[in-house]
Formats: C-alpha cells, sequence, structure tokens
C-alpha cells in the first residue's frame, strides 16, 4: 500500500506546473465488520476502501478534491491527473486566501505498527461460543489501517497500524446493560475468553431491582468511560483556538474571564502511546506531548497553521477541526479500592450517553446515565439505577465540586466507524465529584 | 458501469447475489468572515457484494470495480455468509430482496455544474457580508454543500433500479458579542433535494440580514424564563422533536434490540403497534418519500422494496413501524421500504427516511392568540435523548415571550425537556398548511459499523401544553 502511494505521489508532483503547490493525503482500511445482536450474528462482511485527497495551492488560492482508489495504479494516476486537471480549472475562479497555509518540507516519517489478527474465515467460530447464555449486542471490527501524507516540496509521512475491536453490551432479561470493549493489536484467544467471562461476572450486579433517584445534586463517582465522553465534548467547541477567537467555545470564559478548573484537573494531548499519526492534513508534526489544562488552568489551546495566522500566533500543528487527538487525563491519588468508601451516599456513574451542550458558553453539558450505574449508601453498591438525565457545567463538576481524581489512567479506546475506522482513544481516570446535577 | 454484466459474470453458485453501486460526490464551499474557508470536493465510488447462502447474507464491500475484483468480492462475501451461518440471528431467504425495477431522479431547475466555483464563492461572500449587520457581529460564515449521487441496483431475482438525486446543504451563521456575552444565530443548516437555483443572491443575502439581525437581538434579551408552561415550536424545531422522540422510537431494527450498543433500544414494543396512543388525537405521522424537495425522497429503498406513503401515527395512534423488509420479516409487524445505507460500504439498516407530522388547522395567529403565557421557540440549537427514546433536553437558537396572546420580547438559551409520550399527549394545537415548513439534514448517526444518512422532517408550527422551560446558566 505504501509503494502504491509513493508511486502516485512522484507521478502526480511530476505533474506540477510552476507556482503550483500540491499536498496529497492518503487514507485506507482493509476491515472485517461482525455486528452481532442476542449473541448471534446478525450482519458480516468485508470492505476495502482507500482515498486520496489532493490540495493545490496556486497563486495564493487553493481548494481540494478526493476521491476513491480502485487499486489499479494506472487507473489510479489517470483519475488523480483528472482531478488535478479540474482543481487548476476552479481555483483561479476562486478569491484569494489571505490565510493559505503553505507545504513545508521538514522531513519525513515512517510509523508501522504490525499485529496478528483473526483471519476473517475463523472470526465467527472464535467470538461467538464465548457469548453462549447470555444477551450480547456489539460490533467487532479487525483489519488494517493505512494513512499517509506527501506534499510537492518532498515531505513525506506513512502511518499503518493493525488493530481489532469488539465493542459490546452485555443485556440482562430485565434490559439492564454493562458495556465492555476488548480492543488490541494481538489477538489472543483465552485472554477474550477470560475478558468476556469477567464482563459476564459484573452483568450480576446488575441483576438486583433499579431504584428511582429523584431529580436533584448528588455526591457522584464518574468512571473513566463516563469520563471520556465528557472529555469527548472538548474537541466540539471546546479547545479548539478557532472557537475561542470566533466566540463559540465552552473555554472562552478560561480565556476571557480567568475562569480555573479543579487544580486535580489536567489534561494533555499526548502522542507517545502511538495510536494515532502525529501529522495533520498538512503533513505538520504535533509535538509529543502538549499541555492543554494543567492543574486547573487553561494552559494551551490547540492551534492550526492556519489559525495561527489569521489571529498571529504560533503553530501547535493542530488537525483541521482543532479537535483532541490524542487526550489523557491525567491520575490523581484516589485508589480504586476507597472509591466507594469516598463515594459514601451517592451515584457511582460507569457510562455516559449522548451528550450535548446545553448552553455551550457556559460550560453546561446535558446527557444521560447508561449502563452500569449505582445508588451507593454508607460505601457500598445498594442497587443499580433507572438511568436519569443530568444537566451541569463543567465550571462545577471539573470545577469546585471536583473532589478527587482517580489513580488509575485507563484507556478507553477509539471504536467509532463513521465512513472508516477511527484511530486512537482516551487516556483518562475516574472522578469524585462532591455535587453533580440530575435533572429528569 | 454495466453492472447486469458484472452480475452475469459471477461464477459462484448462492441462494441469491445483488450488487449495489454508489458514485456519490460531495461538493463544499464555505466562507467565514470576507474569506474562503474551505473550497473542496470528495467521490466516494464502489460496489457492495451481497450473497445469500445457508439463510445468512454476507457482504464485500470494494473499491476495486473489475470484473476479476467483483469476482473476487462475491467469493469472498459468501464465505463470509458461510462462516456466520452457524450462528445467524435469523434464517432469511430472497424474499428479504424483492425483484423491483425503475428509475428515480431528484427534481430541480439548475443542473450541479449550472453554477461555476467562482459565482458560488461571491454569493456566499455576499451573504457573509449581510451576515455583518453591525460590528457586534464577531464571526459570520456561509456554507454550501452540493451532494450528486448515484445508486444503481441489480439482482439474480431480476433487480434493476436506477435513482440519481442532486441535493443541496446551505447555512448561514452569526456569532454576536457584547462584552462576554455570546449569541449565535443560524438558519438552522436544512437540506433539500433541490439544485444550484439555491443559490440565489438576493435571497441569500436577505435571509443573512435577519439571521445577522437577530443574532444581536439576541445579546440583549432576557434568559428564557424557567417553569411549566405553554410552548410553540418552529418547524425548524420540530424537525428535531420529530427526528429524536418519533423517528427513532420507531425503528423497527431498534425495537428488535439490534441497536443496543450504540444508539440504543426504543420503549416501543413490537405490541404497541395498533394499540399505544402516542400523542394526541390531532397528532398525524407520515413516511413519506413522494415530497417533491423533501432531502429522503426515493422511489426504493437500498434493498429494493418499493417506496410508498403510509401512516405512521393516525390520530394519535401508533399504527405502523418504521421497518424495512428484513425487519418486517423478523418482526411480522407491518413496515415502509427504509432500509439504507449510507453509502456502498456499510449494509442497509432500518433508517427514518421522510418522516412529517401532518398540517392541521390552526393558523399562526390562532395559535398564539390563545396563550396567555409561554414561549416560541426557532432553529434547533441542543438535542439530547436517552437510550429508549424517553427523555430528551431539546435547546433553540431563538426564543419569543408570548403574553396575553401576543409576542412580546425575545428570550435567549430556550431549552425545554420532556418525556415522549406524555410530551405528544401534550399536543394542542397544529399548526395548517401556511405554517409548513419542509427540512432534512445529512447527518443522522446510526448503527454499527456507524452510518450516517440523509433524513428529511417537514411540519407545521406545533403548541404544546403544560412543558417545562429553562434558560442558560
Amino acid at each position: 500500500m505504501e509503494n502504491k502511494f509513493n508511486n502516485i505521489s512522484d507521478k502526480v508532483f511530476a505533474l506540477l506546473n510552476e507556482g503550483e503547490y500540491l499536498t496529497l493525503s492518503f487514507s485506507s482500511e482493509n476491515t472485517q465488520f461482525i455486528r452481532f445482536s442476542q449473541s448471534k450474528i446478525r450482519q458480516t462482511g468485508l470492505v476495502d476502501d482507500a482515498s486520496l485527497e489532493l490540495e493545490l495551492i496556486y497563486n495564493n488560492r487553493t481548494c481540494g478534491e478526493s476521491f476513491t482508489l480502485s487499486g489499479d495504479i494506472d487507473a489510479d494516476i489517470n483519475s488523480a491527473q483528472s482531478v488535478l486537471e479540474t482543481l487548476r480549472v476552479e481555483v483561479v475562479q476562486l478569491p484569494e486566501d489571505p490565510y493559505i497555509v503553505m507545504p513545508e518540507n521538514n522531513g519525513s516519517s515512517r510509523d508501522i505498527h504490525s499485529g496478528k489478527l483473526l483471519s476473517v474465515e475463523g472470526a465467527a467460530k472464535a467470538l461467538t461460543p464465548a457469548m453462549e447464555g447470555v444477551d450480547l449486542a456489539g460490533i467487532f471490527a479487525s483489519g488494517k489501517i493505512y494513512r499517509g501524507n506527501a506534499n510537492s516540496l518532498g515531505q513525506k509521512h506513512w502511518f499503518s497500524t493493525e488493530t481489532f475491536s469488539l465493542d459490546y453490551s452485555l443485556i440482562t432479561a430485565d434490559e439492564k446493560m454493562v458495556k465492555a470493549t476488548f480492543a488490541g493489536s494481538k489477538w489472543n484467544q483465552s485472554e477474550y475468553e477470560s475478558f468476556m467471562t469477567a464482563s459476564i461476572k459484573r452483568l450480576e450486579f446488575m441483576k438486583r431491582d433499579a431504584i428511582k433517584v429523584e431529580p436533584g445534586e448528588y455526591r457522584t463517582y464518574i468512571a473513566s468511560p463516563g469520563v471520556r465522553d465528557i472529555l469527548d465534548m472538548f474537541s466540539w467547541n471546546g479547545l479548539s483556538e478557532a472557537s475561542i477567537q470566533q466566540g463559540q467555545s465552552s473555554f472562552g470564559k478560561m480565556r476571557n474571564e480567568n475562569s480555573k478548573l479543579s487544580p486535580c484537573f489536567s489534561l494533555l494531548e499526548d502522542f507517545r502511546s502511538g495510536s494515532v499519526p502525529r501529522f495533520n492534513d498538512n503533513g505538520e508534526v504535533a509535538p509529543d506531548v502538549l499541555n492543554l489544562v494543567n492543574g486547573g488552568l487553561l494552559e494551551n489551546t490547540l492551534i492550526n497553521s492556519r489559525t495561527a495566522k489569521e489571529y498571529d500566533i504560533v503553530s501547535n500543528n493542530a488537525g483541521g477541526g482543532e479537535g483532541v487527538r490524542a487526550p489523557y487525563m491525567s491520575a490523581g491519588e484516589l485508589s480504586e479500592a476507597e472509591v466507594l468508601k469516598k463515594i459514601g451516599t451517592g451515584l457511582y456513574l460507569g457510562n455516559l450517553h449522548y451528550l450535548n451542550w446545553s448552553d455551550c458558553i457556559g460550560g453546561r453539558i446535558t446527557g444521560m446515565t447508561r449502563y452500569a450505574c449505582f445508588w451507593v449508601e454508607n460505601g457500598e453498591i445498594v442497587a443499580p439505577i433507572e438511568n436519569m438525565r443530568f444537566d451541569d457545567s463543567f465550571y462545577n463538576f471539573f470545577g469546585e465540586n471536583l473532589e478527587a481524581v482517580s489513580n488509575k489512567v485507563e484507556f478507553n479506546p477509539e471504536v467509532g466507524t463513521y465512513e472508516s475506522r477511527s484511530l486512537g482513544g482516551t487516556h483518562c481516570p475516574g472522578v469524585l465529584l462532591s455535587s453533580f446535577s440530575l435533572t429528569l | 458501469m454495466d453492472l447486469k454484466k458484472l452480475l452475469s459474470q459471477i461464477n459462484i453458485s448462492a441462494d441469491w447475489i445483488g450488487l449495489r453501486e454508489v458514485r456519490e460526490k460531495g461538493t463544499y464551499r464555505v466562507i467565514r468572515d470576507g474569506n474562503p474557508q474551505a473550497n473542496g470536493a470528495g467521490t466516494s465510488h464502489g460496489i457492495m457484494v451481497e450473497v445469500l447462502a445457508n439463510g445468512q447474507f454476507g457482504y464485500y464491500a470494494t473499491n476495486d470495480m473489475s470484473i476479476s475484483g467483483i469476482q473476487n468480492a462475491a467469493a469472498k462475501a459468501k464465505a463470509q455468509a458461510i462462516h456466520a451461518s452457524e450462528y445467524s440471528l435469523y434464517s432469511f431467504s430472497e424474499d428479504a430482496r424483492p425483484k423491483a425495477t425503475g428509475e428515480y431522479e431528484s427534481s430541480f431547475s439548475k443542473a450541479a455544474g449550472s453554477v461555476s466555483a467562482g459565482e458560488i464563492n461571491e454569493i456566499l461572500l455576499a451573504g457573509c457580508d449581510a451576515l455583518k449587520v453591525s460590528d457586534k457581529i464577531v464571526s459570520a460564515s456561509a456554507y454550501g454543500l452540493i451532494t450528486e449521487t448515484e445508486f444503481n441496483f441489480v439482482s439474480t431475482n431480476g433487480s434493476d433500479i436506477n435513482q440519481k438525486f442532486l441535493m443541496v446543504t446551505s447555512d448561514f451563521s452569526a456569532t454576536a458579542q457584547d462584552g462576554n456575552i455570546f449569541q449565535r444565530r443560524t438558519g438552522g443548516r436544512s437540506g433539500h433535494q433541490i439544485g444550484l437555483e439555491v443559490f440565489d443572491k438576493s435571497n441569500i443575502t436577505n435571509l443573512c440580514a435577519g439571521i445577522g439581525q437577530q443574532a444581536v437581538e439576541l445579546l440583549f434579551a432576557e434568559e428564557c424564563p424557567t417553569g411549566t408552561m405553554d410552548m410553540v415550536l418552529a418547524p425548524d424545531q420540530m424537525m428535531l422533536q420529530i427526528h429524536e422522540s418519533i423517528g427513532h422510537a420507531l425503528e423497527i431494527d431498534r425495537i428488535l434490540g439490534d441497536e443496543r450498543n450504540y444508539a440504543g433500544w426504543s420503549f416501543i414494543r413490537l405490541e404497541d403497534f395498533g394499540t399505544l396512543q402516542y400523542g394526541s388525537n390531532l397528532m398525524n405521522v407520515t413516511f413519506d418519500p413522494t415530497v417533491e424537495h423533501e432531502l429522503a425522497s426515493y422511489a426504493f429503498d437500498d434493498g429494493g422494496l418499493e417506496a410508498q406513503r403510509e401512516y405512521i401515527i393516525k390520530d394519535g395512534l401508533l399504527v405502523r413501524g418504521l421497518g424495512g423488509k428484513e425487519s418486517q420479516i423478523r418482526s411480522n409487524t407491518p413496515g415502509v421500504a427504509n432500509f439504507r445505507a449510507s453509502s456502498w460500504n456499510r449494509a442497509p439498516i432500518d433508517r427514518m427516511a421522510n418522516l412529517n407530522l401532518e398540517a392541521g388547522e390552526s393558523s399562526f395567529d390562532d395559535i398564539i392568540s390563545n396563550i396567555e403565557y409561554g414561549v416560541y421557540m426557532e432553529t434547533n440549537r441542543s438535542w439530547s435523548i436517552d437510550d429508549y427514546r424517553n427523555k430528551f433536553q431539546f435547546g433553540s437558537e431563538y426564543g419569543q415571550l408570548i403574553v396575553n396572546g401576543k409576542l412580546t420580547k425575545t428570550v435567549k438559551n430556550p431549552n425545554y425537556r420532556g418525556v415522549t409520550t406524555p410530551f405528544w399527549n401534550n399536543l394542542k394545537k397544529v399548526g395548517n398548511a401556511s405554517t409548513f415548513g419542509i427540512h432534512g439534514t445529512p447527518n443522522c448517526g446510526k448503527g454499527e459499523p456507524n452510518q450516517v444518512i440523509r433524513v428529511g422532517h417537514a411540519s407545521p408550527v406545533c403548541q404544546f401544553e403544560n412543558i417545562e422551560v429553562f434558560g442558560g446558566v
């Protein structure tokens, strides 16, 4: 795959005229999907997909176009040439772009992660028997993912990885659920079976009758998967510098009004795990580690080169949308064993669901509790709760109401598959809140 | 591409084989604060080969559309089906893919390509300028997305379908600032099956001037009041209300449990069809793929089922689910032609397509004049609902207080929350055709693997009573 990308790149760059600059972005995957419902196979299949995007700059104007690659190298080179001609016709019609980001050659990279995956013929048989006797719904995705970037100044980046994930819910007869994800790059059948057995044991907790909690303020522990859902919101009108500059960010209060979060809260972008490429669509490489919020203070926002040029600031090579690509929330001191005791009486929330800004500028987020969520009394789990709606500002729950952060940072793999398989995931601990607002 | 010829050259034995080719080109143009922000396009093109063997469908979606590529895909799709068939959830027959032949084409006046990239940029620039009604507007943007899709489907039981779609989604947005107060007003990012006649400079600049003025108006507005009161929703907020609290709840694959690991289940059970009073007797909801210009109109779904208008809720009574042929077979429940995929690289599942609330008899003035105290809301801003589609909380961009039968002052950050069937049973008045609006979004997410798809929702203005309404932080 890398050779094909290099071959097409060389051919297309050779076609450029004087004054033309071109950046190529390559994305491809070979994936097996198996969808489960009631621990049986609902749908199954394979997807081969590959695309190439050309971004042309000419005379301070820019436009881009992507197309699906067929795998036939000659046909794909012809298609790329045809797209380049289309872009040449279009680019001269466009207004001048004062914030255009010119390509540079700051060195190339090659990052290859090989794995050991189930065969596409053997996956159904390896996965399904361990689900026997329970009601499971979920999705297995497995295969190779490729990303490439090259520009006409000679810079080239390549990233490939082989990964799998089985993301699933186990469901009791009275419709209470636990959630789990078995993911990695090297399949181990006995580890999988042990993981599934442990999940099934967790389901036992859910078999108690659920109790209804009234709206109000509660001492609450949110486990790592729930914290991940909250941190995801920071990539949407959150830590983007452009979003702050344009008056649409929930972090504007930290910039403009000196609002602070708890000293216990620190969030970084940390690429050191290697699960996502450090290069962005422009081929710019992000630093290994970037402090975003440090001890409750906004230290850095995510700044791409376009934003940097527009607002005359320094880029940290963020991605196009200035989302957090490799989030890592720092651990605190609360041990897992102490969590229930520290809650005392209140809520243990395993997962959250369907979050949205209810007042973005104010930092207020609404969403639902879901899956393993319990009522706790005197340090002991009493029963699962009926799902409740929350509506609270992170300036409260990551601010003065953040009492402690757990000492274990967990990796929550990104299992999203909109258009293509996502990469990476979120490292974060759980959080203990002195108060969390439930509304419905 | 001659799909029938490709199909005839596949040399595997199977109970059924289908080829679904999708070629889709999306062209987007964005102007922000007087400068081009993005001019881009993307074409996705491939074929999903689907094979039925041992009662199980297996698929191979491929970008290699050569004869050898399709042959390889068919053989591997069959192998997937056979390996999975030992653990199948349901054993299907060819009945799940009915024979269908026909064509469909979107209705439009100006074809894609009839307005140049330069002209569209100029029109969007004019819109962006018009949004800047005062120095209080700190950011303004104008966005246009042109989508051209061609869908071809052939099968071994004689299906031969060609459908061509032309769609335009546009949006205009102004963010206003006064000190630490920020308010954003948009055009709602709605899409339609329509041509490039949408890019009319005069219409766009008029629309943008209104959006800009309302953004500034919101800066100095009071917070939306908190309390239980009457609420009136405009069609561009009703769109979200219909989508989240009717559409997803009635998808039969959700009711059957397929979606439980992702978007969730449903409070609806199969026995509720024909028995559950979903809302007040003013509530009439149709699945209607025949509405000209609505975003998810079509003649056939992706399994080949012919699409036609059906009542889903009649006089408040739930009568039919949103399930394609596979779900209809599995559940033995009447459904609709909504077995749809986001593209060639995803397998079809139940999607809601066009789901509309039919117009009633009340004029806008009738509705407002009979309200003592309440809030009128326009344009969705925030949305969240539980995994059973029960407890929701939605917010709008723009509100107006209703006092003693009159619209009075503007209020900001209007939000409301409720529970689905009590909410719809509080539907007190339904606007007539003069209040009707057709909207649609290209961004409905569902399914594993995930799929984002186009849906359309048309509705009149509606009044609800006894609703929990509140403002911002």
